[in-house]
């Protein structure tokens, strides 16, 4: 859109992003790669500011959900696909990083075996063909971002080749991860069955547990949220931006002046599922576990719910409220257990009825009739 | 086995070669020796045993200005739909001058090969500005790849310009699309079809819910635009028909029941019969 296009391209994703955009982003890396690491390592444990490895296990597991919330809104809010089975992808690249998780630990395990304690309690002799590779970091980390972009490249050129659309196509995204968590819980599969992957040790040699390893892990997500938020704010600013919001608003209109709808949706929603991916591969370490539930279908509709909380197609909107819904989950589970579905249920009609362009648009309406009251005091 | 073989055999999918991509020039360019650009031929198109269109004929010249007109339900958008590739015919032919076979193309194939379509129900991106409908609209290549780094030139942005003087939106331009009246939407759409540059343009209702000043001045838009664009309008109203001026062409039951100048339909014995006769 502006005039002077031609510069770099580094300037070109920081342009996309207004003034206040880019100062939130500096104050959330600050926080995030100085202040709370300086806070976990530098204050005694009974100190009242001193961050305890809880709180930056579970802000760490936020944040990945907010990687997940922004892909979401990409395909969502951007593009009027709503899928409710993207909980696959974050398991698909959560799995094929666990897979070298669980190499890693060697012969720590219970059973003091080569293979994974799974594999020796089913009885097997040696690693299934697929599991090969996996003791390479670099391979896991290549299967991170090439499963969940296959599963969904091929899923999605059929279903959008079909033009299959709206309802149809997110009963159908359900069923798919309801069909792989099936897959996934069964033992000959060879993902470790309904107990998933866990007892990780440790990552390229470091222990998993350490202070120091907990942090790296917790920075990396840190700058992964803030690199998707830039490149997706990028992106929605881009002329494939336009067309892709286009064709959620007339899709007949977008045909009719030449652009092939198949091929915008088939990358965003492959996009969407390598960041998915790749928060699940954040995810696994600092969680210290990966199991089928995580491809449950009531996991993907929660995705859906922070997006539609924070406020769909606003991009700051996802990442407030997967903190949001998942602070108060986390508050509401350890107090009251019981009422987090009913809380969930009652934050979602609210939220439907009343806030339509979720908290975000609440904040900018309240903003707006405060500059108003305030102009007309002056 | 060739890839292509490949895809066809064990997929099931027919790669085509010619399709994706849409250079322009690369394959369907457009041949009008025999100076017809659009030739339709015995289309017959039914759903559920009812003939929308009943062994419709009908060729356009190239240049030419064509107004068809008939009652509801005589077929006129089930033809818009067959020639840009939205609903494909039982049987007979469909070709843009003399190569392009227009039952074998996809809708933005066929928008390519340079016809453009005003649907009835004004469509335009709404959540877009006014700018930016006419820029997505404009004649380039438009794969998902190229728009990903796009950007725009001067010459670009004067097109645009100039578009938006012609369509009478010059102060409109950051405007949401979604907040212009009725008319002008009307516009926008018809100047979002001049961005995309196509040969034949297909007018479906484009004066509805226009004022008679407006509705005036898209006729004259519209005759600036013959010769060097052809154009098929359909349209009920009859004061716009004639300001037009062109042939016209009367659909009934899904096939021509007449053809030639306003006066001499307006008289003809069977026209009077099927608009009045009921």
């Amino acid at each position: 859109m502006k005039a002077t296009m031609r510069e770099p391209f580094i300037f070109r994703f920081f342009s996309a992003l207004d003034a206040r955009s880019r100062i939130a982003l500096g104050v959330f890396l600050a926080v995030t790669l100085l202040a709370i690491p300086a806070l976990h390592l530098m204050l005694p444990p009974e100190s009242a500011f001193h961050v305890s490895t809880y709180a930056i296990t579970l802000l760490g597991k936020i944040m990945c959900y907010a990687i997940v919330a922004v892909a979401m809104d990409l395909i969502w809010g951007f593009g009027g696909i709503l899928s409710l089975g993207h909980g696959i992808f974050f398991a698909l690249g959560g799995y094929a990083f666990g897979m070298y998780l669980m190499r890693q630990i060697g012969r720590d395990g219970s059973y003091h075996a080569d293979l994974p304690d799974f594999m020796v309690f089913l009885d097997w002799k040696e690693l299934p063909w697929y599991w090969h590779g996996s003791d390479s970091f670099w391979w896991a980390a290549a299967l991170v971002v090439l499963v969940p972009a296959v599963v969904a490249f091929i899923f999605g050129f059929f279903a959008f080749r079909s033009r299959i659309k709206g309802v149809y196509f997110s009963i159908i995204t359900q069923a798919l991860t309801y069909a792989a968590m099936l897959l996934f819980f069964r033992n000959e599969t060879g993902f470790g069955g309904n107990n998933g992957f866990t007892d990780f040790k440790r990552i390229l040699g470091y222990s998993i547990t350490s202070s120091e390893t907990r942090l790296v892990l917790f920075g990396l997500t840190a700058l992964m949220l803030a690199a998707t938020f830039i490149f997706a704010s990028w992106l929605v600013r881009s002329k494939y931006g336009r067309v892709l919001t286009a064709i959620r608003d007339a899709e007949s209109r977008v045909m009719f002046i030449g652009y092939n709808p198949l091929w915008f949706k088939l990358f965003v929603w492959t996009l969407s599922a390598v960041l998915c991916g790749i928060a699940g591969a954040l995810y696994v370490p600092q969680v210290g576990i990966i199991n089928p539930s995580e491809m449950s279908v009531a996991n993907s509709i929660e995705i859906a719910i922070w997006v539609a909380v924070g406020g769909r197609g606003t991009l700051i909107g996802p990442i407030v409220g997967a903190f949001v819904v998942n602070l108060a989950k986390s508050w509401f589970t350890v107090s009251f257990p019981e009422y987090w579905l009913f809380f969930l249920g009652l934050l979602f009609i609210v939220v439907t009825l009343l806030l339509p362009h979720g908290l975000v648009g609440l904040w900018k309406t309240l903003w707006k009739t405060l500059r108003k009251s305030q102009g007309a005091q002056a | 086995m060739s890839a292509k073989e490949f895809f066809r055999k064990v997929i099931g999918i027919e790669i085509d070669e010619n399709a994706p991509g849409y250079k322009p020039g690369r394959r369907n360019t457009l041949d009008l020796s025999h100076n017809v650009i659009l030739y339709l031929e015995d289309i017959t198109v039914s759903f559920d045993g009812f003939k929308a269109l009943n062994k419709l004929s009908l060729a356009i010249d190239a240049g030419e200005l064509r107004c068809i007109i008939g009652p509801n339900g005589a077929g006129k958008t089930t033809m818009m739909d067959v020639i840009t590739g939205k609903t494909r015919p039982d049987s007979g032919t469909a070709f843009f001058g003399q190569t392009i076979d227009l039952t074998r193309l996809s809708e933005p194939e066929i928008a390519h090969t340079g016809i453009g379509r005003k649907f009835q129900k004004p469509t335009i991106f709404e959540q877009h500005s006014v700018f930016e409908n006419l820029e997505l609209a404009m004649k380039t290549d438009k794969s998902a790849s190229t728009s990903l780094f796009a950007w725009l030139g001067d010459d670009e942005r004067d097109r645009i310009a100039d578009t938006l003087r012609q369509i009478r939106l010059n102060g409109e331009a950051d405007r949401p699309a979604g907040l212009l009246s009725h008319g002008q939407k009307q516009w926008l759409e018809i100047g979002m079809l001049l961005m995309q540059e196509p040969k034949l343009l297909l007018l479906d209702e484009p004066v509805a819910g226009m004022t008679d000043d407006e509705t005036m001045r898209t006729a004259e838009l519209f005759v600036s635009l013959a010769g060097k664009h052809s154009l098929v309008v359909v349209e009920h109203d009859m004061a716009f028909v004639k300001a037009l001026g062109g042939k016209v062409t009367v659909l009934h039951e899904g096939s021509v029941l007449a053809e030639g100048d306003l006066d001499a339909v307006q008289n003809d014995q069977r026209v009077i019969e099927v608009y009045l006769g009921r």
